[in-house]
């Protein structure tokens, strides 16, 4: 920017210092349940924001502890089959609704955003009650299902906002050579597709990795129990020790690949979180 | 033509029924069932005594005072915490907007908030408050138990909620600061307007659908907040939540019928917070859905 450049020197210094504290403020809680989960047991009740003795001891507690390793699993396998599944079913109802003429196709995009402002707590009632008759409550396909739904109206309107942007003549011109429409779709959209897609499953993968409400309330055992439920209701090695310890540790495994995440695709992150909002 | 457009439209129904089908199963019909379960007296603990009662369940929940007392703690918490995020993502956002090399650092660390476990981040702020294990208290000097007290206990709560979701505020304000033209910009401030004149009479009303978009999906969101509220407080010390209260009715006392009606009720204030926005504020959601 212009006015950045001859911008005067204390302009400069204030927003140096700005960014600095920007910075601080968004990473000193994650800084903070790291230093506690290198603490020694014994240290945890010193109020330092530094560890004085570095120990992997909460980390050796965590993974042997079945219950954790159990959860990891879960949330894993679940995030994961949820991705695909809503990924699959929104790339499929985004390419009708760019590509294709129908009625209806506003309706769906209408009720995918109805959908996203809906609130999670009106339908756990029910759902626990038909997954119950059912036999989905404490499984996988009970949690995948919810996250699979909850995700695609994320997955239809980001992938409706990347499919927007692709040059559409490569798939007239493959039509007119004699392609069908499924044809065109796999061999020359989808390669040109790929950043979005990648996108939304980033964005719905985070979603499903997050998740506590449906967790507590649709699963019992470590059949399906994912991390955010283990770290919220960790009963520790004994009964009688807080297990403050294990549950920082158990913080950073799952807060890591976040941050991997972050670090290796933010300029996907940020392009998929606003394509909705601010493109009119 | 006739027959290619049918043959099209077949396709596209094709195309979209996973998804409706998903989103009517897992949505539409359990709300329609959450509305028929609010008129009976439902517990699961005695399901022998399910009988159909009517409207009872709804006045049951509206005469008692622990549901006004978690709609106002909501609500609260919602204007509260939507409040501060909207001045700091807009800090946040110019800042960003304005720095050249710093940007992507910032983008990276404002990131690492939005992408955390909720889960994570409101059990690393409940042990900073902690009076045995936090450094809060050992650096500010205070003594008190900070989850103890109503007041304080909210304060930790908007402290959470406001770290975790400002950066998303952040990021959708710089990509409505970045479309702003800089012509406009320039042209105001050959004009003679300063920098505050420029923000208040360019930036703002240029970025004000922007605004009113990053407001509603804050607003809808921040009025189901149930995770940092359960982790911190479990809704003691009259920090229940409209969500703390459906979730423990239906969930913890298996009473479907009075939960159900506590979910309806929910529904239909978030409902009305949508209305509110997009008939009293203007924002062109349609426009949004338009390809």
């Amino acid at each position: 920017m212009v006015s950045g450049a001859n911008g005067g020197q204390r302009e400069r210094l204030f927003r140096g210092l700005g960014s600095v504290l920007v910075v601080l403020y968004a990473l000193f809680p994650v800084a903070w349940i790291v230093s506690l989960s290198l603490k020694r047991s014994a240290d945890l009740d010193d109020r330092r924001f530094v560890p004085q003795v570095f120990s992997m001891e909460h980390y050796q507690s965590v993974f042997n502890d079945p219950q954790f390793s159990a959860a990891l699993w879960n949330s894993v396998g679940i995030a994961g089959i949820a991705t695909v599944a809503a990924v699959l079913l929104g790339m499929f109802a985004a390419y009708a609704i760019v590509r294709l003429e129908f009625p209806g196709r506003r309706l769906i995009l209408v009720a995918a955003l109805a959908i996203a402002m809906f609130p999670p707590v009106s339908i756990i009632g029910p759902l626990f009650n038909m997954w119950r008759t059912l036999g989905l409550y404490d499984t996988w396909p009970g949690l995948i299902l919810p996250y699979m739904t909850f995700t695609l109206p994320l997955a239809i309107w980001t992938l409706s906002a990347f499919f927007r942007e692709i040059p559409w003549d490569l798939d007239k011109a493959a039509r007119v050579d004699g392609a069908t429409p499924l044809q065109a779709f796999v061999h020359v959209i989808l390669p040109l597709a790929v950043p979005g897609v990648f996108t939304a499953a980033i964005l719905v993968f985070m979603f499903a990795w997050n998740d506590f409400l449906f967790v507590i309330s649709l699963t019992s055992t470590n059949n399906a129990r994912t991390v955010p439920a283990a770290i919220a209701f960790f009963t520790g090695s004994s009964q009688f020790q807080q297990p403050t310890g294990s549950i920082a540790a158990a913080s950073v495994v799952v807060t890591v690949p976040v941050i991997l995440v972050v670090l290796l695709f933010q300029r996907r992150i940020v392009a998929g979180l606003t394509a909705g909002a601010v493109k009119g | 033509m006739t027959g290619r457009a049918g043959a099209e439209h077949r396709l596209a129904w094709l195309l979209c029924a996973p998804a409706v089908l998903a989103m009517l199963v897992v949505t539409a019909y359990p709300i329609g069932y959450s509305l028929w379960l609010s008129l009976f007296r439902y517990d699961l603990r005695f399901p022998g005594e399910r009988r159909f009662i009517g409207l009872d369940n709804y006045l049951s929940v509206l005469g008692a005072p622990a549901w006004w007392e978690a709609l106002f703690n909501t609500l609260l918490i919602t204007v509260c915490s939507v409040a501060v995020e909207l001045v700091l993502g807009f800090l946040f956002a110019l800042l960003m907007h304005r720095a050249l090399l710093g940007r992507r650092v910032i983008r990276t660390s404002l990131l690492v908030p939005y992408g955390i476990i909720t889960v994570v981040a409101a059990m690393s702020w409940r042990f900073a408050f902690d009076p045995t294990i936090g450094f809060v208290n050992a650096l500010t000097g205070l003594e008190g138990a900070w989850l103890a007290d109503r007041w304080s206990a909210f304060f930790v709560i908007f402290n959470t909620e406001i770290w975790k979701t400002t950066p998303f505020m952040a990021l959708l304000l710089l990509a409505g600061l970045t479309q702003v033209p800089g012509d406009l910009l320039r042209a105001a401030r050959v004009d003679g307007a300063n920098a505050w004149q420029r923000f208040f009479h360019v930036t703002l009303p240029l970025l004000r659908p922007v605004i009113m978009v990053a407001l509603l999906f804050r607003t809808l969101d921040a009025f189901r907040i149930f995770d940092t509220v359960f982790v911190q407080t479990r809704g003691a010390q009259g920090t229940e939540t409209v969500s703390i209260l459906g979730y423990n009715t239906l969930i913890t006392r298996l009473n479907l019928g009075l939960g159900s009606a506590v979910s309806v009720l929910i529904f239909l204030c978030v409902l009305a917070i949508a209305v509110l926005y997009i008939r009293g504020f203007g924002i062109d959601l349609s426009s949004r859905a338009r390809s």
